[in-house]
């Protein structure tokens, strides 16, 4: 069953498309990830996927049962973050804000739920501790968990790894690709191909060419070998 | 000096004083986190600089209760500054300089032209500066500012948890479904009821000393949000109530004398902070 369809999409600013004609669709489970050189417009489209842009052309429709705020947005992380003073736990809580829409306070419930998500996330023998005296790591399993308050059915993350050294990347990835198997659907912009061949289900690559499959339809189309032919040294 | 001190306790007016400081020195710094880490504090500036020519009209047009005056149009221009942030067009902080620098001249401009006051420096330096505006309140002021003051605090508790989701991510709380617009109105308006709340107690100048200071005092020794926003309320109305007892004593000028003890406290903060960071 489609999540999420996107037909006939044209993305841009102030009336510019950046681009155009862009047609996919997202299954319960998939794991898409989104390719593409920087300016690509990979973040344009995030952006309209979450709302906080509107299309210039095309339609996007959410499946049966998806409402546009229950997306877990794990977003790049940004200048005031890196001294803003909050406990893991008040900042993992915080991803319960759609839930209560207009209640003002955070009830058992909300708790119990961020509690279950750190736990997930490895993360519960920070709860106390201030955000910005993590590592990057620690901060990117923060921001996970609080995604993970606000869905149960869909994760948009946005680099998940820009700035992670090696050890900690691969971490985070198995982390998500264990999210998935557990049933959440993941849409990942990534400029890390390999990566992206690897734990990916279907692959959204765009630019000058659009390409939209399974991995191994991407594998095989001739858009997929020029690129990995001139990335691949430093990518593969 | 206690005897003095007692004294001065029994008089209203000084009384009067007491209880509005410690009630806008409470609110001032509730949003003061918030203002410094969305990078609003040159709105709380350029907002102060409209609420004096607002002031220099009322003034100049001889209405009995300035603030029914100073308040709209400071929630407007709050407002307005809001929207040219979001505006391509002319940048936020240029549109903030335009507006904030013109309300300061036009005022004086205006203050110069039409006013009847013999001691005009002195009326402006008390805009400006605070000087003994507090110490001269009627009892329907007090009542006004009490109003306000209480206001702010249950709208600032009310939203709490919004303001921190707003605050530390706004394209994470547009994305959940919070109406992250809205919210920014709400803390503009705020802001602008607090300006001319302060104005009162430190004039327009001191403003922004009075909300950030405590907040960034707080910052250096709390690591939660919540650690942060109590102290800070705390350490505001201490120092505010110090303030005043030392600008009674000392017949200094009420708001700058704050301020002072505001300066003081961050120092002290930081030199705790540095302490600790050396212990450990």
């Amino acid at each position: 069953m489609a999540q999420l369809q996107c037909k006939d999409l044209s993305l841009g600013y102030e009336g510019r498309a950046v681009l155009s004609g862009l047609t996919f669709s997202v299954n319960d489970g998939d794991y898409l990830c989104i390719v593409g050189e920087n300016g690509s417009g990979k973040s344009t489209l995030m952006k309209t996927i979450l709302g906080l842009m509107k299309p210039l052309g095309g339609t996007i429709q959410w499946g049966e049962g998806m409402r546009e705020n229950e997306i877990g947005y794990l977003p790049q992380q940004t200048a005031v973050q890196k001294d803003f003073p909050a406990t893991v736990q008040e900042i993992v809580l915080s991803g319960c804000q759609g839930r209560i829409s207009r209640r003002p306070f955070y009830g058992k419930e909300e708790k119990a739920l961020a509690r279950k998500n750190m736990e997930k996330m490895g993360i519960t023998a920070f709860a106390r501790r201030c955000y910005r005296e993590l590592s990057g790591g620690q901060q990117q399993r923060v921001l996970l968990a609080r995604a993970l308050c606000a869905t149960q059915k869909l994760l948009l993350l946005d680099e998940p790894v820009s700035g992670l050294d090696p050890k900690v990347t691969a971490e985070m990835y198995d982390l998500i690709q264990r999210l998935n198997r557990e049933g959440v659907t993941v849409i990942m912009i990534s400029h890390d191909f390999s990566a992206a061949l690897r734990y990916a289900s279907h692959i959204l690559h765009v630019g000058h060419e659009v390409f939209f499959g399974t991995v191994e339809a991407y594998k095989s189309s001739p858009m997929a070998k020029r690129f990995l032919d001139t990335e691949g040294g430093e990518n593969a | 000096m206690i005897d003095t001190l007692r004294q001065y306790l029994n008089i209203p007016f000084v009384q009067y004083a007491m209880i509005v400081g410690i009630l806008i020195a409470l609110c001032s710094s509730l949003l003061g986190v918030t203002l410094v880490l969305k990078r609003f504090s040159f709105i709380g500036d350029g907002l102060s600089h409209v609420a004096f020519g607002a002031m220099a009209i009322a003034g100049v047009l001889h209405l009995t209760d300035e603030m029914l005056f100073v308040l709209p149009v400071t929630v407007l221009c709050a407002i307005l500054l809001l929207r040219t942030g979001q505006n391509t067009k002319i940048k936020g902080d240029a549109a903030v300089a335009m507006i904030s620098v013109g309300a300061l001249a036009m005022g004086y401009l205006l203050l110069n032209l039409f006013s009847a006051s013999a001691n005009l420096s002195g009326d402006v330096c008390s805009t400006l500066f605070g000087s003994t505006s507090i110490m001269t309140l009627t009892k329907a002021e007090v009542w006004l500012c009490a109003g306000l003051s209480s206001a702010v605090v249950v709208i600032f508790l009310l939203f709490y948890n919004k303001i921190f989701a707003v605050t530390f991510d706004e394209d994470f709380a547009r994305a959940s479904g919070t109406r992250v617009e809205a919210y920014n109105l709400l803390i503009a308006v705020v802001i602008a009821v607090i300006i001319v709340l302060a104005m009162n107690l430190v004039g327009s100048l001191l403003i922004s000393a009075l909300i950030i200071f405590p907040a960034m005092s707080a910052m250096r020794l709390f690591r939660s949000f919540r650690g942060v926003t109590i102290c800070s309320a705390a350490l505001s109305v201490a120092c505010a109530l110090l303030g005043i007892l030392i600008s009674i004593l000392g017949g200094t000028p009420v708001g700058s004398t704050i301020v002072a003890v505001d300066i003081a406290a961050f120092l002290i903060f930081s030199v705790i902070a540095w302490l600790m960071r050396k212990v450990r």
